[in-house]
């Protein structure tokens, strides 16, 4: 009998074991991006920045050369790489920690300058490595190991809304905001990641695809509880969609 | 070789340049502008990128991800904007990466203000930044060897992948002197280590991290094994008259420049001064000072700090001979004569 592969690992992944928890989504948006590398052909010339957060290992996982920035300098890394080697493909995966508190100086000149990479950003409101502390993204009333009365707007602000800050920037090229939590929005996902691959490959600018994301061990919640935790509550805070799109659609 | 007048600040640039630096990551800061300026000028002329950071912390990372890609880097900045480095220059010199910096020292701490100074010898020697790393640091006195060393500096870089600091002044990179360059044929390749693609080899991580302790204590075992090469290898100083001297000055960098001045006043006096200059300040001299110093009745370190070089100046002497110090902190630059009436001050109160 003939037996044709009809589902495989990403040739773009190390293969090594994934270190996060029981329902995480870093481990779907991994293998969308590794797809994305095989189905572009970029293994050999792309570069990940991995962030310092829960996806610190993010380079072992991958099949391609990296590196791991300090906390929050990924797409000053990367423009490093990028203007030192504009051949090569270069990406940065970042959590909602990394980018938008610590890191916010290095994303918003990144995208400013319209620097050729590319950003896969993790926003599951709520630092997970270091155990559940608020995130900027950290919902109104949430309760992390550092607002355990509940996020409050009048103390700690709101929360901090990537897309809609920077997709003024001239230098963004694409920009959208997705999830994972349904077979459909993994497939918008992928075409999103795809996309913003495009964007770099064909010198449009900065990219950034914000991926909505369960944190189930910080917040406390079982993997399918917190699936619908996220489509109940971040959906509403953080609308989804494509916000920057000079890409276009291929014929 | 043709010389030209040049600022000490443009004749790093430029020597950069002929090093084969064609990417330069850096901020504003005085009183360093001018070399940033210089790169902004000239790195297009050969082909070479120029980025303007939005802070410090971007350009020491820009310099990171650069330099993890195999190319030859530089950035310049000046006291505060170095001390904001300070987290990236850790991970660069864990992650075993070349890489060149200049530090315009200015005088401190704090915002400080914008004249020469010496005050930040610790943070250049002892680490600055977190964890047990070194940087090579080069003292040049004059435009000329600020240019020279700088050449230097990209080879050391390479040669250890190690950052190596050049520590200049305000003065030093404010002043202008004649100086002519290299024109040597420059060749490098880091493909054996670089991030440039998993083409035809194993995926490769450039990193300075590792969550097994025993992992990372390897790594630091060969940071230390590469730190012990250059103390072996790399230790460069200038002696003046320090054959027949009875008494020594140490100082380095721009100090050093007008402490030779003091040796010919009281050479002059018929008092036997000889100088001592470091140009490596990590590696530091310690088994050439103590030779240099072996003979004399009194050392005297004079820097533009409250005394931080003295330290290893004492480890060198340890208890053999006596050791003074004068300096000057804040931006004052001590004048010769003032230098040379402290000096003469310590040998009258020996006892």
């Amino acid at each position: 009998m003939d037996y044709k592969v009809a589902y495989k690992m990403p040739r773009s992944l190390s293969g090594k074991q994934f270190t996060y928890c029981p329902g995480c989504h870093h481990g779907i948006v991994h293998r969308l991006i590794a797809e994305t590398i095989d189905e572009l052909d970029l293994r050999e010339k792309t570069i990940i920045v991995a962030p310092v957060g829960c996806s610190v290992f993010a380079y072992e996982f991958f099949d391609i050369d990296g590196t791991v920035a300090p906390h929050g300098r990924a797409p000053a890394v990367a423009t490093g790489m990028k203007r030192a080697r504009p051949d090569l493909t270069i990406f940065t995966y970042q959590g909602d920690g990394d980018l938008a508190a610590i890191g916010t100086a290095e994303m918003i000149h990144a995208a400013n300058r319209g620097e050729l990479i590319t950003t896969i950003f993790i926003n599951n409101a709520i630092y997970g490595m270091t155990g559940g502390q608020m995130a900027p993204t950290t919902l109104l009333g949430m309760k992390t190991t550092t607002s355990p009365y509940g996020r409050k707007a009048e103390k700690e602000g709101y929360p901090v809304h990537v897309c809609e800050i920077i997709k003024e920037l001239q230098g963004v090229a694409f920009l959208a905001r997705t999830k994972v939590t349904t077979p459909r929005d993994v497939m918008t996902t992928k075409k999103y990641i795809k996309k913003a691959f495009q964007a770099q490959l064909k010198g449009l600018g900065y990219s950034l695809v914000e991926v909505l994301s369960t944190c189930p061990t910080n917040w406390g919640l079982s993997p399918e509880k917190a699936i619908k935790w996220l489509e109940e509550n971040m959906t509403k805070e953080f609308p989804l969609g494509v916000y920057v799109d000079k890409v276009g659609d291929a014929k | 070789m043709n010389k030209i007048m040049m600022k000490g600040t443009e004749a790093i640039g430029e020597a950069a340049i002929r090093a084969g630096c064609r990417l330069y990551f850096g901020y504003p800061i005085t009183p360093q502008s001018e070399l940033t300026e210089y790169m902004a000028r000239r790195l297009p002329q050969v082909e070479g990128t120029f980025l303007q950071a939005e802070s410090e912390v971007a350009a020491v990372n820009m310099i990171y991800g650069a330099s993890s890609v195999g190319k030859r880097v530089m950035t310049s900045t000046s006291s505060p904007g170095f001390s904001l480095m300070q987290e990236g220059v850790s991970y660069i010199a864990c992650a075993q990466l070349p890489s060149v910096f200049v530090n315009v020292v200015r005088g401190g701490p704090g915002l400080g203000d914008i004249q020469p100074s010496q005050g930040d010898y610790f943070q250049a020697t002892k680490g600055g930044g977190h964890g047990d790393y070194k940087l090579l640091v080069l003292s040049p006195s004059t435009v000329q060897e600020a240019a020279d060393l700088t050449g230097v500096a990209f080879e050391l870089a390479d040669k250890y992948r190690n950052p190596v600091l050049i520590f200049a002044d305000g003065l030093l990179g404010q002043m202008m002197e004649p100086v002519s360059f290299s024109d040597k044929k420059v060749s490098y390749d880091n493909s054996s280590w670089a991030l440039i693609g998993a083409k035809n080899r194993p995926a490769r991580q450039v990193t300075s991290f590792n969550i097994d302790p025993y992992g990372l204590e390897k790594m630091n075992l060969e940071l230390q094994k590469k730190y012990k090469l250059m103390e072996e290898n790399e230790i460069r100083y200038e002696t003046t008259l320090t054959e027949d001297a009875d008494i020594l000055i140490v100082a380095h960098g721009t100090m050093g420049r007008i402490a030779k001045s003091v040796v010919e006043m009281a050479r002059k006096d018929g008092l036997k001064v000889g100088l001592f200059r470091p140009i490596t300040l990590y590696p530091f001299p310690y088994e050439a000072l103590r030779k240099s110093a072996a003979d004399v009745s009194l050392v005297l370190t004079v820097e533009m700090s409250s005394g931080q070089m003295l330290e290893d100046v004492r480890l060198a002497i340890a208890e053999r001979t006596r050791v003074e110090f004068y300096g000057r902190m804040a931006g004052v630059v001590p004048m010769p004569l003032e230098i040379y009436e402290v000096l003469k001050q310590k040998i009258g109160r020996r006892s």
